[in-house]
């Protein structure tokens, strides 16, 4: 009888003792993985999401939103960061700099968001960047940009503008020989930074700049400008349009009489991504080459699953443009840099992000270099009527991103 | 003498003021943490917009639909001192020039343009927020009002006015910043402004400011002044034949209303650390006037309640309602102006005012009564 007692508090004790074991590793507290007072509790992290989804800058961002609620929703699944699941908090940044500021204030200072993913445009950067430098918070940023900046409080999952234009231009150049270049963007730091390297490489092939011209953000009259390019019969027209002005420039192109499918002059965009062709009509732009990390079309395994996932959570006539993938990588990127510091306190995620890596992204496999920025292969596509693009070159390597480079300012 | 101040400053108005002192500087500090009374720092900025449009529309009845302009130059102003501040060679030893603003090394400027020079001095900055829009406003003024252009002629030609500005900030982006505006202030005279203690000090200035500029309002207001422009409002041949000059009327309450609007630019940067052009342009000049609306075109106390009720709408349901919240705040308009026209001061002197004041009486009836207390009870 004793001895039966003796042994069923033994087992008892023995059993607590192990299960005591076998959890503590699994599940730490959350003063252990959390020591700057972020929004953490036994089983539930808090992160931000911070994108304008109402004025003028909604239709691009809504894309980065959904993929990063698919990305918050499959890690869901597979059980979270470090045992705990990701709940998100959304601001509206309503296309308003300051706004944007302001919410993002709000997520680090209010709700002790553990990261925030969010912003699109360079303007909107740029305002919550003193922000998350003050209150040292994390920010994950999708979209393609000038670079010239490098904050330790930002992970760039987009393209600084080297990655997207060198392995453009030398593309243009070799396979298609191209000889003169003729450089068109709208009137903003991203575009005059683009050109402005694209034009020191131009020079260093030994080729030829043609013509550089910019119109104001939302400008819907090209006529001009297409009467220029047909006069100065440049090979390449390098384009960094943005925005709604696109639907104009390429309706405008055929209107001229300028049939972009035979290449004379070929047309390379850094800024067209499936998104815009939704708008712009993919009869109004056959043909031209755009010059991205990432298209929906990309045939590998890792992408086919993402494009899979991606429609069934958003619908089956949705379109995945180069920055929304960017924008799914930010999760995973974070996840994997939280699991490998084994904290979300910002300043151990900082340290962990450089070397991080991702064989799992759609674009194939990213890596964080400790600039902040992704190695990643830069893919040249051209588009077809349906609307998507056709890969027709890649990268062998990935190419190294460079924010401040040397030569190029 | 005491005539004089009473006419000036009535017990009731006396008591609003001593209120929205109290409201916002006592109670607002207490019960708030650095973060949200940050946020009412700011709309307190808008409020001089309102409070100058209350001068210049509802009394003035000169609708002006670009005051962004004035509040963009003010902000502009202190922003430029802030940022050659916080562009020191050191802070910018990474750039191809050092020394000079971020966003003039992205655009390929080698040297500072000559009129930024003028603002490495504090003193001449603080000149240049009130000094540079009121000469502004006076040119358009005087221009628009000696040729009699008024009503929604001059309204159009002020939005037409922030069009165009904006316009040129964003284009001319090496020598403004462009659409990013100018950001990244941190320092005033080696003050950090981005401290939470900062904050305080200057949500404290920042109301001290608009409560002079109250007084200031009210000075007209209740002014000789302020009756020719009430009388102007309504019937302005009659004024004119009685041998006024109107026109130099309304260029000074024009102008007026731009100084104050300054300051709010002014007060603006140092509390948000930024400005860009969005605060320039047609949607936040409009914004404004309807803050104004809100709160009621003729109270001077309204518009600062109004843009404080607007802005807190604003942001209580942006933040609980991400997808909708703009239907909300277009309800919240229509609401307004369908029920109570006069905006929040029409409900107050409806409906509270005349319940406050029988209360009174009757607690002064239970006492003896005291002599000449509701001499004037008008707003």
């Amino acid at each position: 009888m004793l001895s039966n007692i003796l042994s069923s508090t033994l087992k008892k004790t023995m059993l607590a003792l192990s299960a005591s074991l076998i959890l503590a590793p699994a599940v730490t507290q959350a003063a252990d993985v959390n020591s700057t007072g972020l929004a953490v509790t036994d089983d539930t992290v808090t992160v931000g999401i911070l994108h304008s989804i109402t004025g003028t800058m909604a239709i691009s961002e809504t894309g980065s939103v959904q993929a990063e609620k698919l990305a918050i929703k499959q890690i869901n699944d597979m059980g979270g960061v470090l045992g705990r699941k990701i709940e998100y908090i959304q601001e509206d940044g309503a296309s308003d700099w300051p706004t944007f500021a302001e919410k993002a204030k709000k997520l680090l200072v209010n709700d002790k968001v553990a990261a925030v993913f969010g912003c699109w445009t360079s303007a909107s950067r740029k305002a919550v960047l003193p922000v998350f430098e003050q209150y040292n918070g994390m920010l994950y940023y999708p979209t393609f940009y000038e670079g010239l900046e490098q904050s330790p409080n930002v992970i760039y999952t987009g393209q600084e503008a080297t990655q997207q234009i060198l392995e453009g231009i030398d593309w243009a150049a070799e396979t298609k020989g191209a000889k003169k270049f003729y450089l068109l963007g709208s009137d903003y730091i991203w575009p005059r930074t683009s050109n402005k390297i694209a034009r020191k490489h131009i020079d260093k092939l030994g080729l030829k700049v043609v013509g550089e011209e910019y119109y104001p953000l939302g400008h819907t009259q090209f006529n001009s400008v297409i009467n220029k390019i047909k006069l100065k019969k440049p090979d390449v027209v390098f384009i960094s349009v943005v925005g709604g002005s696109n639907v104009a420039f390429y309706k405008q192109l055929k209107a001229a009489g300028i049939d972009m499918t035979k290449e004379k002059p070929l047309f390379l965009t850094i800024s067209v991504t499936e998104d815009e062709i939704l708008g712009i009509g993919g009869e109004n732009i056959e043909g031209i080459y755009a010059s991205m990390k990432y298209f929906q079309s990309l045939p590998n395994e890792n992408n086919k699953e993402f494009v899979k996932a991606f429609k069934d959570m958003w619908g089956k006539d949705i379109v995945i443009g180069d920055v929304t993938q960017a924008a799914y990588l930010g999760p995973w990127l974070w996840k994997a840099a939280v699991e490998a510091a084994g904290s979300f306190d910002v300043d151990k995620v900082r340290e962990a992000s450089p070397g991080i890596e991702l064989t799992t992204a759609p674009e194939g496999y990213v890596r964080i270099h400790k600039n902040h920025h992704l190695w990643s292969k830069t893919r040249i596509g051209v588009a077809q009527t349906d609307g998507q693009y056709k890969v027709v070159y890649e990268s062998p390597e990935l190419i190294e991103p460079d924010p401040f480079p040397e030569g190029y300012q | 003498m005491s005539y004089g101040m009473r006419s000036f400053l009535p017990k009731s108005d006396a008591m609003k003021i001593l209120l929205l002192a109290v409201l916002i500087m006592v109670v607002f500090p207490l019960s708030m943490d650095i973060f949200r009374l940050n946020l009412v720092g700011k709309y307190l900025s808008y409020a001089f917009v309102a409070l100058g449009l209350v001068l210049c529309w509802g009394y003035g009845g000169i609708l002006s639909l670009g005051q962004g302009v004035f509040f963009g130059l003010g902000g502009y102003c202190m922003a430029m001192f802030l940022k050659l501040e916080a562009s020191t060679p050191e802070a910018t030893a990474i750039q191809s020039t050092p020394g000079i603003p971020d966003f003039m090394d992205w655009n390929q400027l080698t040297a500072l343009p000559w009129f930024w020079e003028p603002f490495h001095s504090l003193s001449f900055t603080v000149a240049a927020i009130i000094i540079v829009p009121v000469i502004f406003a006076f040119i358009i003024s005087v221009a628009m009002f000696k040729r009699r252009v008024g009503g929604v002629y001059f309204a159009i030609i002020t939005q037409a006015i922030a069009a165009i500005l904006t316009i040129l900030i964003i284009g001319q982006q090496g020598y403004t910043g462009g659409v990013n505006g100018i950001t990244d202030l941190r320092t005033l005279k080696g003050w950090d402004i981005r401290t939470d203690e900062a904050k305080y000090i200057l949500y404290f200035f920042c109301c001290i400011m608009l409560i002079g500029c109250l007084f200031v309002a009210q000075y007209v207001r209740k002014s000789k002044l302020g009756r020719l422009l009430v009388a102007m409002r309504d019937k302005e041949d009659r004024v004119r034949f009685s041998g006024y000059d109107v026109s130099n009327f309304k260029i000074f309450v024009f102008c007026l209303a731009a100084a104050f609007s300054a300051i709010g630019g002014a007060m603006f940067t140092l509390q948000v650390g930024f400005m860009s052009p969005t605060f320039v342009g047609i949607v936040p000049s409009i914004e404004m006037v309807i803050f104004c609306a809100v709160g009621g075109r003729l109270s001077i106390f309204g518009a600062i309640y109004g843009t404080l009720v607007v802005n807190w709408a604003k942001t209580t349901f942006s933040e609980s309602f991400p997808e909708l919240w703009l239907f909300g705040l277009g309800a919240l308009f229509i609401g307004v102006v369908l029920a109570f026209p006069q905006g929040l001061a029409g409900l107050y002197t409806t409906w509270i005012e005349p319940r406050l004041s029988q209360w009174f009486k009757s607690l002064r009836s239970a006492r003896p009564p005291m002599p000449s207390t509701t001499a004037d009870s008008r707003s």
